[in-house]
């Protein structure tokens, strides 16, 4: 009990500081603050219904485009992505890195507002301000919404106890500002100096304790992916250019033992269905219910995307599948 | 700069806020951390910095300044409640009106003076969510200093006082603090009600019970009035998104609310549409409305509403939902490269009775039985912002909250409420009324009004007949000549006269748009004075209005008498007439005599012009006023 009356104490403090300048100069610096994560942050459109949004946030990362936000089901088809201005584009996802939960979507405009990524961890009590669509409030050229808190604690997010369902185990921020609703994932965390130290992960809930999770993921971490996919050193895409081999000579998913889900869909999800026994896929220990995210470096969107993508590697040479199993990201290598 | 604020900082941080009980952001922040190891204050004490120390001594001397003014409002017979703001030293205070309808006419209001009074309802706005109620019993109340909210910017530092989940028994209200997260927000109707246009956003928490609250600014100053929230599958709690009506829109509706009535909102009587190249694009317009009138056509591109630049759909729907039915707002549009300014009259979003059947279908159904509910009875199904979730999944998922919440908005009070002899006398129900005694005291201002100034201020008994001299106004002026009486209606213009003997006639010369609609407009006036509003007609104060589109908002006396409907409008402080309009047809122009009076009230007006739409017929210099047997000829 004692403890949890000093986590309380000192968060009633945090809070005191945070909401000091009620007249004073800073007001200023926080507007403008305001309008510059407002300015590089975008509303993000695309699959959801049944109960799931069908949006969600992000922010540009470079002045040519380029825009972080979560990969998620939103992401299952090619996104409209509406910028601060107001403008709309159809986004392309140019890489993704699903440990990270991390997708870049890129729009064909040059000299945007984007925000530089903060390459240290914030402390503990540092005031932020995050910037996101939540519950899609903003629409056209209506700015996002900002709200005001701080660093409430930098903590490993565990996944792997169950609490919180996510493939994500890294460090997380964690918030005292109720910023992770429908619709936030994919926005921005800024600090008083307007870098980004944090993008706003999806909404996670204790299965036990049903609270749900105030949360970023650390500039830091993201950095380095996003360089490296803004810099075009990583292709996480699918390769328009790769000519299928004839059938006797590429990987084919008979031969590797997988039968998937019936492909009723315009898209159907790469779901595994069933493994045969003592096929390589077997050995390799694929498993039924495993959902087919990359081939190599390639993003499998779905069933088509997979045949073809396996018709293009020669069957000498080995495969490696990236797979979401329930919250996990497992890779898996096969060889014939 | 903002600052990096270190512990050692925070900790001195500490005492104050408990005294200000941030009650609300507290509770969702130990929820979302309690699990995670942080590390212990630092106790040791260092000199606060004086930086740190001014803005922490604005910030409470802003909380109190406005504390005094948050009134925490609960329905008698424990029937819920909500929060209110006074607004005016002798009692009158904004709600919403949904925190106010489950209550019927009375409510009990609790001041931070620890002081409880009776509160009478005195008008609603069920679309805007607005409700004025009146607390009763001192003149000397402390009220808001309202904020021009207008000005507001997302980022700026804001407050929230009022009654959260109800709080505040002891009477001290409950203070949150935060940023506004976004300004000229829009959402949606909430059911078929409770639309909140312009409004604004605020990570500050709100809570059910939080409704119908003050939104201050960083200094204490009115901003809004709180009422909405995003709830979904979190539960009613404060998930750091609520909404509030700015008080630019509840200054909009102050007047109409003062009437008594039920207020609706307006329409332009068209509909647009964002083009993809930009701007708002009509995209069906009805051909009996004002704008048709004024030449907005299909696809003409509107620039501004009420002053107000609309780039699209949205801003314009932002802009038309914050005005009141009837009101007249400038607007300008474009159409083949043509820019048009004019003067639009808004027609009210429903009918009477359409109103009136929504409001009821938006109460919650009364309690099945008085006593305590079944455990596990679903909590009240009314429409109150607050009770909203957002988005499409509201119907479908389950509340987090397995219980009835047992402090929240208002409910319907129990039927075995006695209400005090002091709001009995200052309530009166009427049929398209929340209140309709304060419409009558209203009607008796304007009697005395119209009474104490020329020509009423001339006579003392019935003037009988009326002889208006004048010239016309323009290159070669020429007289005219206007002689009213009973059955005996004549208007000279230079060599020509026109003559009515029935008020069918001067309906007839409205419905010409004919210059004898003066005679209508003067002869309203004259049998106003002669019979006083007991005999005039059916009469009612409207509220206030701009006059030809421009605030300052002029106070409107509506009579009908046959088949005309008159509005005076009269300025509020001088209460002298200004316009009389007369209405033969609500889908056609009314008659519109505009008077200009001199520096001497207590003389005749100096000018007169008589307009249809925008189109002035006449106008005129007056050179003489006469009554009576003044009026005969002289031969």
């Amino acid at each position: 009990m004692m403890t949890v009356f000093r986590i309380y104490t000192v968060i009633v403090a945090l809070q005191s500081c945070i909401g000091l300048s009620s007249s004073l100069a800073y007001d200023a610096d926080i507007e403008a603050l305001t309008r510059k994560a407002q300015s590089a942050a975008v509303k993000i459109y695309g699959a959801g219904g049944a109960g799931l949004e069908a949006y969600q946030s992000g922010f540009l990362v470079s002045p040519d485009g380029h825009i972080a936000t979560v990969w998620s089901y939103v992401l299952d088809v090619q996104p409209v992505v509406v910028l601060d201005d107001g403008r709309r584009f159809e986004g392309t996802i140019v890489g993704f890195e699903p440990q990270l939960e991390l997708a870049i979507v890129k729009v064909d405009a040059t000299e945007l507002p984007f925000l530089e990524l903060s390459d240290t961890v914030p402390e503990v009590a540092d005031p932020v301000l995050a910037v996101s669509n939540l519950f899609g409030i903003a629409s056209g050229d209506e700015p996002a919404s900002v709200m005001q808190g701080m660093i409430a604690a930098v903590t490993a997010l565990d996944a792997r106890r169950g609490t919180f369902k996510t493939p994500y185990s890294g460090p997380v921020l964690i918030l005292d500002l109720v910023a992770n609703n429908p619709g936030a994932a994919g926005g921005v965390l800024i600090d008083t100096q307007g870098r980004a130290v944090g993008m706003l992960g999806k909404e996670l809930r204790d299965a036990a304790a049903g609270v749900w999770l105030n949360y970023a993921l650390p500039a830091n971490v993201l950095r380095p992916v996003i360089a490296d996919i803004v810099a075009g050193r990583t292709i996480v895409a699918r390769s328009q250019k790769a000519v299928p081999l004839p059938a006797d000579k590429s990987h084919a998913l008979a031969q590797l033992g997988i039968g998937m889900i019936p492909d009723v869909l315009e898209s159907t999800p790469a779901f595994v269905d069933r493994v045969a026994a003592e096929s390589v896929a077997a050995r390799a220990d694929v498993r039924p219910d495993d959902l087919i995210l990359l081939v190599g470096n390639t993003r499998i969107e779905d069933q088509r995307s997979l045949i073809d993508t396996l018709r293009t590697i020669d069957r000498r040479d080995a495969i490696v599948l990236t797979v979401q199993r329930e919250s996990k990201i497992v890779s898996i290598k096969i060889q014939l | 700069m903002m600052r990096f604020f270190k512990r050692a900082e925070l900790a001195l941080g500490v005492c104050s806020v408990v005294a200000m009980t941030l009650v609300g952001s507290c509770s969702s922040i130990c929820c979302s951390s309690i699990c995670y190891a942080i590390e212990p204050a630092d106790r040791s004490v260092t000199v606060l910095d004086p930086i740190i120390e001014a803005a922490e001594t604005a910030r409470m001397a802003a909380v109190k300044r406005a504390m005094p003014s948050t009134v925490s409002i609960f329905v008698p017979g424990g029937g819920g409640g909500g929060s209110g703001v006074l607004i005016s030293p002798d009692g009158f205070a904004l709600t919403n009106f949904h925190v106010c309808s489950p209550a019927g006419s009375y409510m009990r209001c609790g001041l931070s003076d620890g002081r409880i009074y009776d509160a009478v309802v005195v008008g609603i706005d069920p679309v805007g969510d607005l409700a004025l109620v009146r607390l009763i019993g001192r003149n000397d109340f402390p009220f808001a200093e309202m904020a021009d909210s207008r000005k507001a910017r997302v980022g700026q530092w804001c407050m929230v006082i009022g009654n959260p989940f109800l709080l505040n028994t002891n009477l001290q209200p409950t203070v949150s603090w935060g940023i506004l997260s976004g300004v000229g927000r829009y959402q949606y109707p909430s059911g078929t009600l409770l639309e909140y246009a312009d409004c604004f956003q605020t990570d500050a928490a709100i809570n059910p019970g939080n409704s119908g609250g003050p939104l201050y600014d960083a200094d204490g100053r009115l901003l809004g009035i709180v009422g909405r929230a995003s709830f979904e599958k979190r539960g009613r709690v404060n998930v750091g998104v609520g909404y509030a009506i700015s008080i630019e829109q509840a200054k909009n509706f102050l007047g109409d609310l003062h009437s008594g009535r039920i207020v609706d909102h307006a329409t332009l009587g068209a509909t647009v549409a964002t083009d993809p190249e930009g701007g708002a694009r009509v995209s069906n317009i009805l051909d009996s409305s004002d704008a048709f009138r004024r030449g907005l056509r299909y696809n003409d591109t509107i620039l501004e509403i009420d002053g107000r630049t609309v780039h699209s759909a949205n801003q314009v729907q932002n802009v038309l939902a914050t005005l009141p039915a009837g009101w007249r707002v400038k607007l300008s549009y474009r159409n083949d490269d043509e820019t048009r300014s004019t003067i639009v009259r808004m027609a009210s979003v429903h009918g009477p009775d359409e109103l009136l059947e929504k409001m009821s279908a938006a109460l919650p159904p009364p309690p099945p039985t008085p006593g305590p509910k079944a455990p596990g009875a679903k909590p009240k199904g009314d429409e109150g912002g607050d009770d909203e979730s957002e988005g499409d999944d509201k119907e479908k998922l389950p509340k987090i909250i397995p219980e009835p919440n047992p402090h929240g908005d208002a409910e319907p009070a129990s039927e075995s409420v006695e209400i005090p002899a002091t709001v009995k006398a200052l309530f009166e129900a009427r049929r398209g009324y929340a209140n309709y005694h304060f419409n009558l005291l209203k009607q008796q201002e304007f009697s005395t009004a119209i009474k104490g100034q020329f020509p009423g201020s001339t006579l003392d008994r019935d003037p009988g007949a009326w002889l208006v001299e004048g010239t016309t106004l323009g290159d070669s002026p020429r007289d005219v000549k206007i002689q009213l009486a009973d059955d005996r209606y004549e208007l000279t213009i230079g060599d020509k006269t026109i003559k009515a003997t029935t008020r069918a006639e001067l309906f007839d010369g409205v419905t010409a748009r004919n210059v004898s609609g003066i005679l209508a407009c003067l002869d309203s006036w004259r049998r106003m004075l002669r019979d006083g509003t007991d005999k005039f007609g059916e009469c009612y104060y409207r509220g206030r209005v701009p006059l030809l589109g421009a605030r300052t908002l002029r106070d409107c006396f509506v009579a009908v008498s046959g088949e005309l409907e008159t509005s005076w409008l009269s300025h509020p402080d001088t209460k002298q007439i200004e316009s009389i309009e007369v209405f033969a047809d609500r889908d056609d122009d009314p008659v519109e005599l505009l008077i200009r009076w001199g520096e001497d009230k207590t003389q005749m007006p100096q000018e007169m012009d008589v307009r249809f739409g925008t189109d002035s017929v006449l106008a005129l210099k007056l050179t003489g006023w006469k009554f009576g047997k003044d009026t005969e000829p002289k031969e």
